[in-house]
């Protein structure tokens, strides 16, 4: 066994921030939802499936999606000047990705179902939070999924292999430094949809990380499941 | 070779060959091409290199700026990774704004180095807080035929092996005339590559032609180096809209440690 690096906030290496999890957030929307793992903040909205422009971009055969991910310019210390750049169009395309696995495309030929995807206030683990959020906004909005998507980070503090890492322990720097490795899953398939790492992170651990992510992403999708239900009943007592 | 699009029957023909463990070019399935690295790219850049993998060509370039440095890290140089994916190099690529691939190229290649401490950033203070150098590496296609991440990797360790610190003069400005002496500081014994993976079907190839490439499914890049004498991973980027199991990963990390000490091995006639 390695020597245990103590966490900051005092939780447990496998242990996740609180999750806060909520559908309906954003009423002119097709689909929304609110994702958070302790002070990381996400917000997603969903519209479509809709009418592609340009329309040399349209697809016959399945329909599109899109996404763009991006941080509020006072969701962090140092003000992000408003407006994409090279670190959100990189991450907009990995959600992308992590997400297309869940979906039946070819149920809107033609069509583009849009992902707007936002950090309020970020705490590391952005990119996981807002995979989190869409995903819900997307089965909230009634697109044909096959499973929810969860995402979170695990990573490395010096040798201790820890889950979903804070700022605080991403900017680790003693002995081996910290590797933040943000992962997204299928809930309930054998289909690890985002893989993105940095850090120094060896081998035979990556596979441990595997086995935690694992773990972890079913307690998301308990959280994403239970908002969403809740919205359900939300709605029925209204009527 | 004016449309790349592959047709189903190649990549129905590459996922069956594949699965006999056979390619278009007799290679093994987790084979390199053949790899050559020259040097002296251009005599106005501190340091380049080429890379020829194949028919596939990359060439590297380093230039020294002095600039300010970043207020999280007031007592380091910087580190700065561009290029373009220019029209020269394949009939895929066009003029205008960078499209994703010119954007994620140098992405993963700086994260890399970043990560493995190839460079000693400390090292590169000129006057702490105030005054640092800042390192910036481009990275230019010249013909794509396929894994230009791995190549693109190659070609920019190989670059900053042979990169240089210009003098200053007494102004603290570039002095271009006065020769340099000093060799940009590494860390010697590490050698960050990446191996970029690539999977059809159920069968994983290494270093894709880009008719390969354009065949399959999906791509995780990992970059690698040894850190204390162990293997250790320090990026890593799946591309593409198809998932990959647990299993497959588990793969992927045992063929890793082998075919980055191979690859090292070669490259250490060149580097």
């Amino acid at each position: 066994m390695t020597t245990q690096t103590k966490r900051p906030d005092g939780r447990k290496p496998d242990e996740l921030r609180k999750i806060i999890a909520k559908v309906g957030v954003i009423p002119n929307a097709d689909g929304s939802a609110l994702f958070a793992f302790g002070k990381t903040l996400a917000i997603a909205a969903v519209y479509g499936p809709r009418q592609l422009h340009p329309q040399h971009m349209q697809n016959p055969s399945a329909g599109i999606l899109r996404c763009n991910y991006d941080l509020l310019s006072f969701s962090v210390a140092e003000r992000k000047k408003p407006g994409p750049n090279r670190r959100s169009s990189e991450i907009s395309k990995a959600i992308q990705w992590a997400l297309e696995p869940a979906l039946y495309l070819d149920s809107f030929p033609n069509q583009v179902v849009d992902v707007q995807v936002y950090i309020l206030q970020a705490d590391a683990g952005t990119r996981t939070a807002a995979i989190n959020a869409s995903s819900m906004a997307l089965a909230h909005a009634g697109i044909p999924m096959k499973d929810l998507v969860c995402s979170l980070a695990v990573g490395k503090i010096d040798k201790t292999i820890i889950a979903d890492l804070t700022k605080e322990e991403e900017d680790f720097k003693e002995g081996e430094g910290a590797t933040d490795f943000a992962m997204a899953k299928l809930a309930n398939h054998n289909q690890f949809t985002l893989m993105q790492m940095d850090g120094k992170i060896s081998p035979a651990q990556v596979k441990e990380a595997l086995e935690l992510t694992e773990g972890l992403t079913k307690e998301i999708f308990e959280a994403q499941k239970k908002a969403l239900k809740d919205l359900i009943e939300e709605q029925g007592d209204e009527k | 070779m004016s449309t790349m699009e592959i047709s189903n029957l190649t990549k129905e023909k590459l996922k069956k060959m594949f699965l006999d463990g056979k390619r278009f070019d007799s290679r093994d399935l987790l084979e390199f091409r053949n790899i050559k690295v020259t040097y002296d790219v251009s005599n106005k850049a501190e340091g380049s290199a080429r890379v020829k993998l194949g028919k596939t060509e990359v060439i590297a370039g380093v230039k020294m700026q002095v600039g300010e440095p970043y207020p999280d890290s007031l007592d380091k140089g910087n580190l700065m990774v561009s290029g373009d994916l220019l029209p020269l190099a394949s009939p895929r690529f066009e003029s205008g704004p960078p499209g994703f691939e010119a954007i994620e190229l140098p992405r993963l290649i700086d994260r890399a180095i970043r990560a493995a401490e190839l460079i000693d950033l400390k090292k590169l203070v000129i006057k702490e807080g105030e005054k640092v150098w800042t390192v910036i590496i481009d990275l230019y296609p010249i013909n794509d035929d396929g894994n230009l991440i791995d190549a693109a990797s190659i070609a920019a360790l190989a670059a900053l092996r042979k990169s240089f610190l210009p003098e200053l003069d007494k102004d603290g400005r570039i002095d271009y005339d006065k020769k340099m002496t000093k060799k940009l500081p590494l860390e010697e014994d590490t050698l960050p590559l990446s191996l970029s993976f690539f999977k059809l079907g159920d069968s994983l190839i290494l270093d894709p032609t880009r008719e390969e490439e354009e065949a399959c499914d999906t791509r995780i890049t990992f970059g690698i180096s040894e850190w204390k004498g162990q293997h250790m991973l320090n990026s890593c980027q799946k591309k593409g809209e198809s998932p990959l199991t647990k299993e497959d990963i588990g793969k992927v990390m045992d063929i890793i440690p082998e075919k980055f000490d191979e690859l090292s091995k070669k490259l250490k006639n060149y580097i």
